[in-house]
């Protein structure tokens, strides 16, 4: 393995992958507010995308399979993303503040 | 002679969006306060974006940039704005043995991963992989993945509809 074809072979993008799957995880668990937790969960997605996306062009069994997957994933994220904000500005209205500490009762 | 450096040139290129993608990726989560956080999202939406042109598909490194740099960061900001989310600064105690858990599990899931791709071996394909790939891409998303197609409209009406429905929702028996 070169440094030159680094970018000719499929198990440098699925470690890139598997590391932001990583560092989206930890972000998962780390930060306190939803803010955050949405940011990792982009993170997240985003590692899949790169996956998909990586065996789509060194695996292919169709030539465009992994672009289109990778553009669903971009489409969920997208609807993902409008959600968690009305959510987020849904219990902000409700407890004044979107800390995950202090969204403890179910009861609004 | 000139071939060598233009490969060194495409390597180094390469290794430079890997290096903006993971170092802005660390950024988005290290961080304290989440405007920073979310400029190392951008960051590494637009590595990653580079990452999508090195693998043939241009368009997708297009709509990486539009959608996630443009739209979703703006959209987190939007959020942020709207809600005043600050973190706190971390106490001793739970906190950091939370922080220190969660970096262990984190860890032991990369380098997980990472030993089981080193294992893996994968079947050689002999398709041939073009990258101006965008006209059969909309033909496949109109024809073979049509229905999947028209459901994610669906979902995305769906989701503007619900936003709208649950961020309103509070607001008329407040005031």
């Amino acid at each position: 393995m070169n440094f030159i074809h680094w970018s000719e072979q499929l198990n440098v993008y699925l470690v890139i992958g598997a590391l932001l799957f990583a560092i989206g995880f930890f972000g998962f668990f780390r930060h306190q507010t939803l803010v955050g937790m949405l940011i990792s969960g982009e993170l997240i997605l985003a590692g899949a995308a790169l996956n998909f996306l990586a065996f789509g062009r060194f695996q292919p069994a169709n030539a465009v399979t992994g672009q289109t997957f990778a553009l669903f994933i971009i489409g969920i994220a997208a609807a993902e993303a409008a959600i968690v904000l009305s959510i987020m500005i849904a219990v902000y209205r409700h407890y004044r503040s979107i800390e995950t500490r202090d969204l403890k009762d179910l009861e609004g | 002679m000139p071939t060598t450096i233009y490969s060194l040139l495409v390597a180094s290129i390469f290794t430079s969006f890997v290096i903006i993608t993971l170092s802005g990726a660390v950024m988005a989560v290290v961080t304290r306060r989440l405007v920073r956080s979310v400029c190392g999202l951008a960051l590494s939406f637009l590595g990653l974006a580079g990452l999508y042109y090195f693998l043939h598909s241009p368009f997708l490194a297009l709509m990486q940039i539009l959608i996630y740099v443009g739209a979703i960061c703006i959209t987190i900001m939007f959020a942020m704005m709207l809600t005043d989310p600050h973190d706190q600064p971390v106490s001793h105690g739970r906190g950091f043995l939370r922080e220190a858990a969660s970096l262990l599990v984190a860890g032991l899931l990369a380098t997980g991963l990472i030993a089981l791709l080193g294992r893996a071996t994968w079947m050689q394909s002999n398709t041939l992989v073009r990258s101006d790939t965008l006209q059969e891409l909309g033909r496949v998303l109109l024809f073979r993945y049509g229905f999947a197609f028209e459901l994610i409209s669906v979902v995305l009406l769906l989701a503007i509809l619900g936003a709208l429905v649950v961020a309103r929702s509070g607001r008329g028996s407040k005031s």
